[in-house]
């Protein structure tokens, strides 16, 4: 039987990618007469090799490619041979286009990078090696290209190919082969070239034929991602999903996670009938003995051995997006089927893709690549990457563009959920609050500098304690001077400061307080975060809507006047951007009205 | 261990589930053709013994062979899902037809912007097509969640990033997502799917004397008596079958003996010009596909 290898070709930029997969498709008659003679006729319009046939125009198939003449996206290509079907991913050389390049080696079995014999190892080869083997690729083909430019010089072969042996030790990939070939001439892809008589070794294709690439999924326990709870009438009730590894058969107990809940398997539904076992890779739906509480994104898995659960992990992290991947920023999660809340607590370092060595970071930029803590916000059931790849890969997302910012790997759980249950206490916030005959608020009163903020907040405070209410005022300058004192104003410091004082406000709040906050918090990404800590109608934010021009001509600290002069960075409405809020629950305009009238308008609308 | 089309079933299977576990309002692009045929069989799978949970929509050009149209309302019927059909009315009644507005604004108003409109009113976010990959370069290039945004435009520069089987399918109102579960089958493939699952296919598919025309070297099947027949023009039967099915008098035929599906399995795999070479449409000017796909067309 025929199996299927997934590769992917990667490599520095005009080390002829697009050329060689063109040339083994052709090689190995897989490409048809009419797209022969539309190639033949592209070739002439935006070919690089004259009058020749241009074979990397078979791969890039986007007009922008063709113009450029370079790679952009990832293509797909599937060819066959008596011996294996293969589908290629054609991945972009150029460092710019390094996430459509992981997308292509996410899914590979098999690396094969190229190199170009006349200039050796490059950055770009470091990069996407450290790329592939970060993705969990294990088996690497260095292709040591345009050796008919070197005059298929033996020394210059064996000079690359023990620089690239060098690289490949750090990198714990299972087999590395290097094979010189010319995709331009056509020599030693598909056999044997007379121009090399001193190399032994087997040709390009016959080598991918012969790869052996085991996954191990099967001998591992079973697990499986709920995708789809089926419920067509009240009779049944089945969880469809791909097992994920191992194997399942009926009668097998299991438990689901995170519930916890343990079962026994009572049928695996398929089109028109049941069967009695499923392997890693069977889409199937499985029906229990008992009715279960689960849905999608809780694990199905052996209850001998159950898969763990953890809402704290080290990752590997790629940046994916021009947005950088912030510390204290709460992005969403996808992991396998489950979405949720997580938030980067620490970048531990970022990778020189170019030696490997771990350098000290702040953010990670586009197509870094980092080692980060990251906190979900509820305990998800997981596998590392290097043991199950689809229960420990996720996509990082952001809230307000839906741009996916960033890939990642799970390494391993920080702590164990199962260790730091939440405290229950006897009293809650609801006794708290009872005793002082309130309901307990966040006020976030958000707006440049100078908006009047801390005026209103002051008089709000005052007016709330004359009727006898339990209050506390938190002031941006004021936490400055404390709690968050170790904080400066980069984006990413700033981020840490609000979600500081988000989280004491939700203590005050359990504590039964009205919590007045005062912070420019200039970001809609923390505000929402903030709001998502409160119970719905316990958060109101209160945008103190003055115009940059009036804030400027207060200037009550003399801040403005020292940012115009250079003398103050980051400074927000001057070097550092406000995002105004979409839906406050209210909005003030300080300009035009007194404090007095602000506050009289929270009052009404809020607190009552 | 298992065969690959147990591989391609299953990944495909886990496609169809995942877009609709996200999706607000899906719904399935039914063309009627082979692929079509299989994309069907597999949503029925996907949710066995529960329908599938989202209807069919087909863009009728009214220029589709009869004996597609006879099939689709058939397998609507058996299959058990609700199907839709939409036509751009505004553009039938201005009188546009291949031949009188010529195949690319034919195509422009009664294939994309009619799937436009359909999509518009049905409100749908993702919506399933049965592209593949192998067909086309431009269609190499495209993800199998393929975001698109408010207007249904495909700007293949700023495809979202699609690592593992981890689809980002976050949208605000107005954007849409395509789903392409088939995009790593081959047409082999699908014919040997077509053979082991037993699924019913257009009879067209299959050769048999067949009225038509040679029209600039391509075999054309005069179908209904609206074909305009230039001078020098008189049809003539020959057994024919179609590799792939459209408008018909875009979509040519091939000359074949093949009547059972182990003989289209072995023409397919022995064939020596892509499936699409009998597409017209497809050689209105390099990189006419990829132009299509930014303005909407599948």
């Amino acid at each position: 039987m025929q199996d299927t290898l997934r590769f992917i070709t990667c490599g520095s930029v005009d080390d002829g990618k697009s050329t060689l997969i063109g040339r083994l498709l052709f090689e190995s008659k897989n490409i048809f007469d009419d797209q022969l003679s539309a190639l033949t006729k592209d070739s002439t319009r935006y070919g690089t090799q004259g009058e020749a046939v241009d074979f990397a125009l078979l791969m890039d198939g986007l007009q922008a490619e063709r113009e450029q003449r370079i790679t952009i996206d990832v293509a797909y290509r599937f060819f066959a041979t008596p011996r294996r079907r293969f589908v290629v991913a054609d991945t972009p050389g150029h460092e710019q286009y390094t996430r459509n390049m992981a997308t292509g080696a996410s899914t590979a079995d098999v690396a094969v990078l190229l190199v170009d014999a006349r200039k050796g190892v490059l950055t770009q080869t470091r990069r996407h090696s450290r790329i592939v083997s970060m993705l969990g690729v294990r088996h690497v083909v260095v292709a040591i290209n345009k050796m008919d430019l070197v005059n298929w010089d033996e020394a210059v072969f064996s000079q690359i190919a023990a620089d690239y042996q060098l690289l490949a030790n750090t990198l714990g990939f299972a087999t590395v082969q290097t094979i010189p070939v010319s995709a331009l001439t056509g020599d030693n892809i598909t056999q044997g070239s007379a121009a090399i008589p001193w190399y032994t070794g087997p040709a390009l294709l016959p080598c991918l034929e012969a790869l052996e690439v085991t996954t191990p999924s099967d001998s591992l326990p079973f697990r499986m991602a709920v995708q789809w709870v089926n419920r067509p009438d009240p009779d049944f009730r089945g969880y469809c999903g791909r097992v994920a590894s191992g194997v399942i058969k009926t009668g097998d107990a299991v438990c689901v996670m995170p519930q916890g809940t343990e079962t026994q398997l009572k049928s695996i539904v398929v089109w028109q009938g049941e069967r009695s076992a499923a392997a890693a890779g069977d889409a199937v739906t499985l029906c229990f003995d008992s009715d279960i509480d689960a849905g999608r994104g809780d694990v199905v898995a052996s209850a001998v051995n159950p898969v763990e659960l953890s809402d704290q992990f080290e990752a590997h992290v790629l940046c994916l997006s021009a947005q950088h991947l912030i510390a204290g920023r709460p992005y969403l999660i996808k992991l396998h089927t489950c979405q949720a809340s997580a938030t980067i607590t620490a970048i531990k370092h970022r990778i020189d893709v170019d030696h490997g060595v771990r350098l000290a970071a702040k953010t990670l930029e586009l197509n870094d690549i980092g080692v980060v803590n990251l906190s979900v916000d509820r305990a998800l059931p997981f596998e590392p990457y290097g043991r199950v790849k689809s229960l420990g890969a996720f996509i990082l997302i952001d809230r307000l563009t839906n741009e996916t910012i960033g890939a990642g790997m799970i390494d391993f759980a920080l702590r164990r959920a199962a260790n730091l249950r939440w405290q229950a206490l006897d009293l809650d916030k609801v006794a708290r609050a009872g005793l002082k005959l309130q309901k307990p608020h966040c006020v976030w009163l958000t707006g440049l500098s100078g908006s009047g903020k801390s005026t209103i907040a002051n008089l709000l405070e005052k007016r709330l304690f004359a009727a006898g209410r339990h209050t506390y005022v938190l002031d941006g300058d004021n936490i400055r001077h404390g709690l968050n004192r170790d904080l400066g104003f980069t984006e990413a410091d700033r981020i840490e400061n609000i979600r500081r004082v988000a989280e004491v406000a939700k203590l005050m709040v359990d504590a039964g307080l009205i919590v007045i906050v005062s912070f420019i918090s200039p970001f809609r990404a923390e505000r929402d975060y903030a709001r998502s800590l409160f119970q719905t109608g316990e958060f109101f934010e209160v945008f103190v809507d003055t115009p940059l021009a009036e804030c400027e001509r207060r200037d009550p600290k003399g801040l403005y006047a020292k940012a115009r002069r250079g003398s103050l960075k980051n400074f927000t409405g001057i070097d550092s951007p406000y995002e105004p809020p979409d839906t406050p629950e209210l909005r003030l305009h300080a300009a035009v009205d007194s404090a007095e009238n602000c506050v009289k308008k929270i009052l009404n609308a809020f607190l009552p | 261990m298992n065969s690959h089309l147990d591989n391609l079933e299953s990944e495909s299977i886990e496609i169809i589930r995942e877009a609709v576990a996200t999706a607000g309002k899906p719904v399935m692009l039914y063309s009627i053709g082979k692929d079509s045929s299989v994309m069907l069989h597999l949503a029925r799978k996907a949710f066995w013994p529960a329908p599938p949970p989202f209807p069919l929509l087909h863009i009728d050009t009214t220029w589709k062979f009869r004996e597609m149209i006879a099939f689709r309302d058939r397998m609507a019927k058996e299959s058990g899902f609700r199907l839709f059909v939409h036509t751009n009315q505004q553009a039938r009644s201005n009188g546009v037809t291949p031949f009188t507005h010529g195949s690319e604004v034919y195509t422009d108003l009664m294939k994309t912007a009619a799937l436009r409109q359909a999509l518009d009113d049905g409100g749908y976010d993702m919506i399933f097509g049965g592209a593949r990959r192998d067909e086309e370069k431009s269609r190499a290039k495209e993800r199998i969640f393929s975001y698109r945004a408010a207007g249904h435009q495909w700007d293949p520069k700023a495809q979202r990033p699609e690592l593992w089987n981890l689809y980002n399918t976050r949208l605000v109102v107005g954007e849409t997502i395509r789903v392409f579960p088939l995009s790593n089958w081959t047409e082999s493939d699908i014919w040997q799917y077509i053979e082991r699952e037993q699924i019913p296919i257009v009879p067209l598919y299959f050769a048999a004397p067949r009225p038509v025309v040679r029209r600039a070297g391509q075999w054309i099947m005069v179908d209904d008596d609206r074909l305009p027949l230039n001078a020098g023009e008189t049809p003539e039967i020959r057994m024919v079958r179609f590799r792939t099915l459209g408008c018909y008098p875009l979509t040519a035929a091939v000359e074949s003996t093949a009547t059972t599906l182990a003989e289209i399995i072995d023409e397919t795999l022995a064939a020596r010009s892509s499936e699409r070479q009998g597409r017209l449409i497809d050689h209105d000017g390099a990189g006419s596909m990829e132009r299509k796909k930014r303005e909407g067309y599948f």
